[in-house]
C-alpha cells in the first residue's frame, strides 16, 4: 500500500484551515538534541578518530539519500534538509566501534541510506529501521573490524591522538596496539561463558559494572553514557516526541527476565544494571526502537512492540550466538509491525471493541 | 534406489489417473462466473465495448479477451468489482473514469423522426412523430445509441452536471 | 479509547481532542455591534438540512419584515422569512457559500430602508399551557434550525423526540472553534431570553433535566447563564474542560452524561437531545414575540480585519458587507489569504465575498497568509499524532493510506463513516497532510458510487422491461397476424365452396 507523498497543495483547500506547528524537521532536531550530550561525551572518550567516523557516516548517509532521491527524479535538497536521513547517520555513528576505519563509515552510511530507506520508497516507506539495518549489514560483513573495541581515551589525555593522527587512524586504518583493544562486557560475558568460566570470577578483574554507571569503559559512543541517552530520552518523553510505551516496555523486557535468571544463576546471567547499561539498550529503547515509521500506531500495541523487543534482545544476549541483540530484535520486531498494527486496533467512539455499533440504551 | 524411482513412479501414475478422474467426473459444465459477472454489468446492451450484448462481453471478460474496463458506461465502479471478482489487479488511479454522461436533446434541430425512441435501451426518450423530443435524465444510462440514429445530429451525450448537492472534494494532489 | 485509557480514565484529563490558540479575545470581550442594513439581501432557498423551501413571492412584490418568502416543502424542511422590509428584486442563481463555488437558487431582497414589521408569528403568555405538538409547529412556523452549524430543521428534531423518549436536554454553549465567540455574546447578553429558551424546549420534549454545558474559557458567560438559571431547578450550567472539539454534540453527550452515542446513531438512542443556545434564543423570539428567525449573531475575526467583532446581522447580508463595516487592513503583510465561515478547524472556504450568511454562520473569518498554514505536505513518516487526537478513536493515517490508494471500501472497513470531520488529525499531522480533505473525498466519492450503482440498476430494470415489452408486442402482433391469416383461408375457402356449389347450380 502506497502511503500519500505530495508536492502541490490543492486549488480548493479544505478545512482545517489552522495548524499545530509539528514538522517532520522539527521533530527530527529535537532528537539530535537529545541524542547531542551522550554524542559530544563520546567524542570527549574517544577523541578524534571517534569524531571522523561520526562525520564520515553522516556525510555517508546524506550522500547516499541524494543518490536515491536523484534516481527517483525527486528534488534533492529541500528532502535532505527534514533531517531524517542525518538521524538515521548519527545513530548508526553511535552503534559503530569508535575507533573502526572510515570504510566502515561509508559502507554503512550508504547501505542505511540506499538499502534501509531509498529502495522502499524514502521517508516513511521502509519496514525496517534503517541503521539497524545497515548494522546488521556491517555486523555480518565485517565481523571483525565491528568488534574491536578500545578503551577511552579523553581527548584531553596526554597520549590521545591529535588532530593529525587521529586522522591517520580513522582514514590509515593503523593497526590498534593490542593493549589498548579488548572485547565489550558483553563479548566478553559471551567469550568466557563458552569457556565455561562463571561471571562471578570472570568480572571482578574487569570493574566493569562499576563503570557502567559513568560510561568509562569500553563500548560504542552509544554505550558509554547510558546515562547521559537516558536523560534525551526522557527530554524526548517531556516534549512528547516518544510516547513512554515502547522504553518502558522495552527495559522491562530486558529487566525482568535478567532479573529472574541473574535470581536464579548468578553464575551464568549478568545482573539487571549490567544488562540495562550495556550495549545499546537505552539507546534501543529510547532512540531506535522508537522510530515512526516502524514501530506500531496505537499504546497497546507499542507495548506489544516493545515488549517483544526487549525480551529478544535479553534471548539473544543470553543464548544467542552475538553478545549484542538490540539490533537483531529490533529488525526482527519490525517484521511483526505491520501485524501488530493489524490485530490491535483502538475502540472506536460508539461501538465494542469487535467494531459493532453499541446498544442504545433508550429511557423508559 | 531402484525402490525408489519405482515408488515415485508408482505415485506419479496413480495421482495422475486420479486427476484424470475427477476431470472427467467433477467437471463443471458452464462457467458460472460468466453469469455472475452479467449480473453486475448495466445490463443494458448499448454494445459500446463492441461486443453483441452484455452476455457477450462477460463472456470475453471472463475469458480473458477483453479488460475489466471493457464497459464504458459501467466505469470504474464496475471495473473495481470485476477486478474483485475476477482476482484481476487492476490500477483504479489509472482507470479513466469520464463520469456517468446523459444524452440531450437540441430542441432547434429535433425533426420528430422517432428513430432516436426505438433505439434508447431504457426507454428514456419521449416524443412523438413530428413533435420536439425529450430525455428523461433520470433513467438515460448514457449508452449513446440514439446519438447515432439521430439523423439531424440533434442529441448529443453531456456530462452529467454537477450540483451543490452532488459536488465531490476533489482528491489532494500527490507526488 | 483502549485498555491504557481505561486504566487512567480517572485521572479526568481529556485524551482526544487539541487545544489550539483560541484567539477569542479581545473580540468576545467587544459589546455587540449591529450591522447596518446593507441594500440588499440575499437569502437561499435552502439553509438547511432537507428539502429547499419554494418561494410563495414573486418578483416585484412588496414584503414586509418578518414576512414568509418561501415556505418548506415536505417534512424534512424549513420556511423562509423576509429580514427587512422591501421589494422582491429577483428569485436567481446566486453563488452558494460553499467552496465549490456553485450556484444555488435565491430570492434577492431589495431593502426599503424602512425595516418595516408586518403581520408576526402567533404569541402566547403562557407557551407551558400550549401542546409540545403546537409548539413544535411554531417553531417550524418561524424557520428555526439548528444555529450551530449543522442547521438541522429544529422542529423535526422536536418532533424525533415526540417518538423516544428524551430524558436529558443538553444545550451546546461549547463553542470550541477557535476565533469565535456568537455563542459566548449570546450568553452574556440574552441570558434570560436563552434560558427561556431552555425551558420552553424542555417542556416540549418532556425531559427532566436540562444540561447546559459551556467551556470553562468563557467565565463571563458561565456566570451569566448560572445567575438566569437559578429559579429554575431543572435547568444545570456545567462548565466543561475547553478542548477542540467539545463542542461536538458526541463529545459533549459523553463528557456531560458519561453516556456514548452508538455509531450510527443519534442521541435519541441514549435518551438525549443537543440544541445549540442560539436554538433556544429563537425558540424563544418566536413563541414570545412572534418573531421568526431572521438575523443572529455573527463573529468577524481575522488578522486581515481592522475592526473585529460580534454584530447582528440580518440573514442574507453579503460577506462583503460585513467586510466593508469591519474594513480590510491596509497593510501588506495583513493581505486577505482567504476567506472562511465558521471557525479555522471545520470552516468552509469562501470562493469570494459576494456570498451571503445563512441560517448557520457562525463566523466569517478574514485569515492573513500568518494565520495559515504555509508548509507544503511531505510524507507520512507513521508518527501516529492524528491517532493519539481523533476523538472517535480511528486511525486517520491508515484511511487515509487506503483512500490515497483508491481502496476506498478498504478505508470504509477502517473506519471512514465514524469520522466526523472535525480536522483535528490534519491539525497535528506532522507531515501537513490535507488529512480531512482526504476524507471528506472519500465520503463523496463513495456516495456518488452509491448513486451511479442504484442508477444502473434502475436503467438494468428499465432496460429488461423494454425487452420484455418488445417481446410481448411482438408476440401479439404475431397472434393477430396469425388470425387474420386464418380469418382470410377461411374466407378464401368458404368463397371457394361458394364458387363451386354456384357453379354446380348453375351447370
Amino acid at each position: 500500500m502506497n502511503l500519500p507523498t505530495y508536492s502541490d497543495t490543492p486549488a480548493t483547500v479544505a478545512a482545517p484551515h489552522a495548524h499545530g506547528g509539528a514538522s517532520t524537521a522539527v521533530v527530527m532536531r529535537w532528537v539530535m538534541a537529545a541524542l547531542t550530550p551522550a554524542t559530544l561525551y563520546g567524542f570527549w572518550l574517544f577523541g578524534w578518530p571517534a569524531i571522523n567516523l561520526w562525520a564520515i557516516t553522516l556525510l555517508s548517509a546524506l550522500a547516499g539519500e541524494a543518490f536515491c532521491l536523484r534516481l527517483s527524479g525527486r528534488n534533492a535538497l529541500p528532502v535532505l534538509a527534514d533531517g531524517s536521513i542525518l538521524l538515521t547517520g548519527w545513530l548508526l555513528a553511535l552503534s559503530l566501534p569508535p575507533w573502526t576505519p572510515w570504510w566502515i563509515g561509508v559502507f554503512g552510511g550508504l547501505f542505511a541510506s540506499v538499502f534501509g530507506k531509498g529502495v522502499f520508497g524514502g521517508l516513511g516507506q521502509n519496514p525496517f529501521n534503517p541503521a539497524m539495518v545497515a548494522r546488521v549489514a556491517l555486523l555480518i560483513s565485517f565481523p571483525v573490524q565491528m568488534t574491536q573495541w578500545v578503551m577511552p581515551l579523553p581527548l584531553t589525555a596526554a597520549n590521545a591522538p591529535g588532530f593529525l593522527q587521529g586522522l591517520s587512524i580513522t582514514l590509515g586504518g593503523l593497526p590498534l596496539l593490542d593493549a589498548m583493544t579488548s572485547a565489550s562486557l558483553l563479548g566478553f560475558v559471551k567469550t568466557e561463558a563458552a569457556r565455561g568460566v562463571d561471571l562471578l570470577h570472570a568480572l571482578t578483574g574487569q570493574g566493569a559494572p562499576a563503570d557502567s554507571w559513568t560510561g568509562y569503559r569500553l563500548g560504542s559512543l552509544g554505550e558509554s553514557s547510558s546515562l547521559l541517552l537516558a536523560a534525551g530520552g526522557l527530554l524526548l518523553l517531556r516534549l512528547k516526541i516518544i510516547s513512554w510505551h515502547i522504553p518502558l516496555a522495552m527495559l522491562a523486557g530486558i529487566a525482568l527476565p535478567a532479573a529472574i535468571c541473574h535470581g536464579v544463576d548468578p553464575a551464568r546471567y549478568l545482573s539487571v544494571a549490567s544488562h540495562l547499561l550495556s550495549g545499546g539498550a537505552i539507546l534501543g529503547a529510547f532512540f531506535i526502537a522508537t522510530d515512526y515509521v516502524t514501530s506500531p500506531n496505537t499504546p497497546t500495541g507499542q507495548l506489544l512492540f516493545g515488549l517483544g523487543c526487549g525480551l529478544l534482545t535479553f534471548a539473544i544476549r543470553s543464548w544467542g550466538g552475538y553478545p549484542e541483540g538490540v539490533a537483531f530484535a529490533v529488525l526482527l520486531m519490525n517484521t511483526l509491525t505491520p501485524v501488530i498494527d493489524r490485530l490491535v486496533k483502538p475502540r472506536v467512539y460508539g461501538r465494542t471493541r469487535g467494531g459493532a455499533p453499541l446498544e442504545p440504551e433508550r429511557p423508559e | 534406489m531402484i525402490t525408489a524411482v519405482l515408488s515415485l513412479t508408482l505415485l506419479g501414475v496413480a495421482l495422475g489417473l486420479m486427476l484424470g478422474v475427477a476431470d472427467r467426473f467433477f467437471a463443471v459444465a458452464v462457467n458460472p462466473v460468466i453469469a455472475q459477472v452479467e449480473g453486475l454489468m448495466p445490463g443494458s446492451q448499448c454494445g459500446q465495448c463492441g461486443f453483441p450484448g452484455c452476455s457477450a462481453a462477460a463472456a470475453a471478460i471472463v475469458g480473458g479477451a477483453a479488460p475489466v474496463t471493457a464497459c464504458g458506461p459501467g466505469g470504474k465502479t464496475l471495473a473495481a468489482a470485476l477486478a474483485a471478482k475476477l482476482g484481476v489487479s487492476l490500477d483504479l488511479n489509472a482507470v479513466v473514469d469520464s463520469g456517468p454522461k446523459q444524452a440531450r436533446v437540441a430542441e432547434e434541430i429535433c425533426i420528430g423522426c422517432c428513430r432516436c425512441g426505438s433505439a434508447c435501451t431504457s426507454d428514456a426518450i419521449l416524443g412523438a412523430s413530428k413533435q420536439i423530443h425529450s430525455v428523461l435524465t433520470e433513467v438515460c444510462n448514457g449508452c449513446g445509441n440514439c446519438v447515432e440514429r439521430c439523423p439531424t445530429e440533434a442529441l448529443k451525450l453531456q456530462p452529467v452536471p454537477v450540483t451543490l448537492t452532488h459536488w465531490v472534494w476533489p482528491k489532494p494532489v500527490a507526488a | 479509547m483502549g485498555l491504557m485509557e481505561r486504566l487512567f480514565a480517572r485521572t479526568g484529563k481529556i485524551a482526544w481532542g487539541v487545544h489550539p490558540d483560541e484567539r477569542k479575545r479581545p473580540v468576545a470581550d467587544l459589546p455587540l455591534a449591529r450591522l447596518p442594513l446593507p441594500r440588499r439581501l440575499f437569502l437561499p432557498l435552502q439553509q438547511h438540512i432537507g428539502s429547499a423551501a419554494r418561494p410563495v413571492v414573486q418578483v416585484g412584490q412588496q414584503v414586509a419584515k418578518g414576512q414568509l418568502l418561501a415556505a418548506a416543502h415536505g417534512e424534512f424542511s424549513a420556511p423562509l422569512h423576509a429580514p427587512t422590509s422591501g421589494r422582491v428584486a429577483a428569485i436567481e442563481d446566486i453563488t452558494a457559500p460553499h467552496p465549490s463555488g456553485l450556484p444555488c437558487p435565491a430570492i434577492v431582497l431589495e431593502a426599503d430602508g424602512e425595516d418595516r414589521w408586518g403581520e408576526r408569528l402567533p404569541t402566547c403568555d403562557d407557551p407551558f399551557k400550549l401542546s409540545p405538538g403546537e409548539i413544535a409547529r411554531r417553531v417550524a412556523d418561524a424557520g428555526i434550525v439548528g444555529l450551530g452549524g449543522a442547521s438541522f430543521p429544529s422542529a423535526v428534531k422536536l418532533a424525533l423526540s415526540q417518538r423516544s423518549a428524551v430524558a436529558t436536554l443538553i444545550i451546546n454553549g461549547g463553542e470550541c472553534e477557535p476565533y469565535l465567540s456568537c455563542d459566548d455574546r449570546l450568553m452574556r447578553d440574552f441570558a434570560d431570553e436563552v434560558v427561556d429558551g431552555v425551558r420552553i424546549v424542555l417542556y416540549a420534549v418532556g425531559a427532566s433535566r436540562a444540561l447546559v454545558g459551556i467551556e470553562d474559557n468563557k467565565p463571563e458567560a458561565l456566570a451569566a447563564m448560572r445567575e438566569a438559571a437559578k429559579p429554575f431547578a431543572s435547568i444545570e450550567i456545567h462548565a466543561v474542560p475547553a478542548r477542540y472539539p467539545m463542542g461536538s454534540e458526541k463529545q459533549l453527550i459523553q463528557t456531560l452524561t458519561g453516556k456514548e452515542v452508538p455509531a450510527k446513531g443519534r442521541p435519541a438512542d441514549v435518551g438525549v437531545l443537543v440544541h445549540n443556545v442560539g436554538t433556544a434564543r429563537a425558540v424563544h423570539r418566536a413563541l414570545r414575540h412572534g418573531e421568526p428567525l431572521i438575523e443572529r449573531i455573527v463573529t468577524v475575526n481575522g488578522g486581515a480585519l481592522e475592526r473585529r467583532g460580534n454584530l447582528l446581522v440580518p440573514i442574507g447580508a453579503l460577506v462583503e458587507d460585513l467586510l466593508a463595516f469591519c474594513k480590510l487592513a491596509f497593510a501588506p503583510q495583513r493581505s486577505l489569504a482567504r476567506l472562511v465561515m465558521g471557525g479555522p478547524m471545520m470552516g468552509s472556504l469562501l470562493p469570494h465575498a459576494r456570498v451571503p450568511v445563512v441560517k448557520g454562520t457562525s463566523g466569517v473569518l478574514a485569515l492573513t497568509a500568518d494565520e495559515l498554514p504555509a508548509i507544503t505536505p511531505g510524507p507520512c513518516i507513521r508518527c501516529g499524532y492524528c491517532s493519539k487526537v481523533c476523538p472517535m478513536g480511528l486511525l486517520p493515517l491508515e484511511i487515509a493510506a487506503r483512500v490515497h490508494a483508491g481502496e476506498l471500501t478498504a478505508a470504509e472497513t477502517c473506519g471512514l463513516t465514524d469520522c466526523m470531520g472535525c480536522g483535528c488529525c490534519a491539525y497535528v499531522c506532522t507531515a501537513h497532510i490535507p488529512l480531512t480533505q482526504y476524507f471528506q473525498h472519500a465520503k463523496g466519492e463513495l456516495a456518488a458510487q452509491q448513486r451511479i450503482k442504484l442508477r444502473q440498476q434502475h436503467g438494468k430494470r428499465l432496460a429488461t422491461a423494454r425487452a420484455e415489452r418488445l417481446a410481448r408486442e411482438a408476440k401479439e402482433k404475431a397472434a393477430i397476424a396469425a388470425a387474420r391469416k386464418a380469418a382470410r383461408n377461411a374466407a378464401k375457402a368458404a368463397a371457394a365452396a361458394q364458387a363451386v356449389a354456384s357453379e354446380e347450380a348453375s351447370a
